[in-house]
């Protein structure tokens, strides 16, 4: 019984932890990525330098969704090993 | 279910390597890092073994890799400590690139072993993790060899009661690169294996592609930040 309260426990705690981890990161690429248009808008030309810095930039405001992935991993699976209570996947 | 997919999801099963009471290595990631390795190996020995003045197809793409990596280490490092630092970051470079695409394009899951299961060797979080902490010891190394005792008024800058920030700053820089190359990569992975549990046929080989994509960003990125870092403590 408590194993169980435990579990939909961090299972709930995994799937807040990565939702509220997407809202910033998303909102920082959406305008990231809204000024690089603009950018390449107002000058064509500089359009590979854009995209380039735009993918590397991007792939830092990723990361910050992938600490609370990763946040979310651990919360989920560490509890399921300790318990040999395994999720039917 | 498992019996129908390649993939499938094992957590915390470990092929184990046991020397002495004490000391335990993950086989999965010892050999397929070792592949990666001696692949690199062979890859760098045989494309700049016969070097042309017009190059051939091995000795262009080493070209492209040197030309790449000089200009991360260019613009972080500055001209004039930069080709000190280059071998490293080039090495950093290439085995997170090669184990990633080695992770992303190898059918791993074809080979049995006995426990656990091959995959990429930085989807085990010691050996980003072992990564991280080579980065953060050359950046001190970096400090004190070029700056001497002087390297400590860094954690001083710009006022003194940054010092704390400083201080933790020197243990969150190892953590957040562990952490951002070893989640991409488990991530990546997990993506696929979710994607294909649920359709297993041409649906997840887009989700593939970008995993693939991402996996080669990511080298670059650990590659730019180590750089950044030890520009950041020599400048």
């Amino acid at each position: 019984m408590v194993d169980s309260i435990i579990a939909s426990a961090s299972v709930i705690a995994a799937a807040i932890a990565v939702g509220f981890a997407g809202i910033g990161p998303g909102i920082g690429q959406g305008n990231a990525a809204g000024q690089a248009v603009e950018g390449i808008a107002r000058q064509p030309e500089a359009e590979g330098k854009i995209r380039g810095t735009l993918l590397l930039s991007l792939a830092f405001m990723e990361s910050l969704t992938i600490y609370g992935l990763v946040v979310a991993l651990s919360v989920l699976f560490l509890f399921f090993i300790n318990s040999n209570y395994y999720p039917n996947l | 279910m498992s019996t129908i997919l390649i993939s499938k999801i094992e957590v915390g099963s470990h092929l184990y390597f046991n020397f002495g009471d004490s000391l335990h290595l993950h086989g999965e990631t010892v050999i397929v890092s070792f592949l990666v390795v001696l692949a690199v190996s062979l890859f760098l020995a045989i494309s700049t073994n016969n070097l042309q003045r017009i190059p051939g197809q091995l000795q262009s793409i080493a070209e492209t890799i040197y030309d790449l990596v000089k200009s991360i280490a260019l613009t972080q490092m500055g001209p004039s400590y930069y080709s000190r630092f280059l071998p490293f970051v080039t090495t950093i470079f290439l085995f997170v690139l090669g184990s990633n695409v080695a992770g992303a394009l190898i059918p791993w899951k074809l080979f049995e072993i006995p426990e656990g299961e091959l995959a990429a060797p930085t989807n085990d979080i010691n050996t980003t993790a072992c990564l991280a902490i080579l980065t953060s010891l050359t950046y001190f190394s970096a400090g004190l060899s070029i700056k001497g005792i002087g390297y400590f008024k860094r954690y001083i800058k710009p006022a003194i009661f940054f010092l704390p920030l400083n201080i933790v700053e020197d243990f969150s820089k190892p953590l957040s690169l562990n952490f951002r190359l070893f989640g991409n990569v488990v991530a990546d992975e997990l993506t696929v294996t979710v994607i294909c549990s649920l359709v297993p046929l041409i649906v997840p080989l887009p989700v593939m592609m970008l995993g693939l994509f991402a996996s080669c960003l990511q080298a670059l990125i650990f590659a730019t930040l180590a750089a950044a870092y030890i520009g950041e403590v020599i400048e």
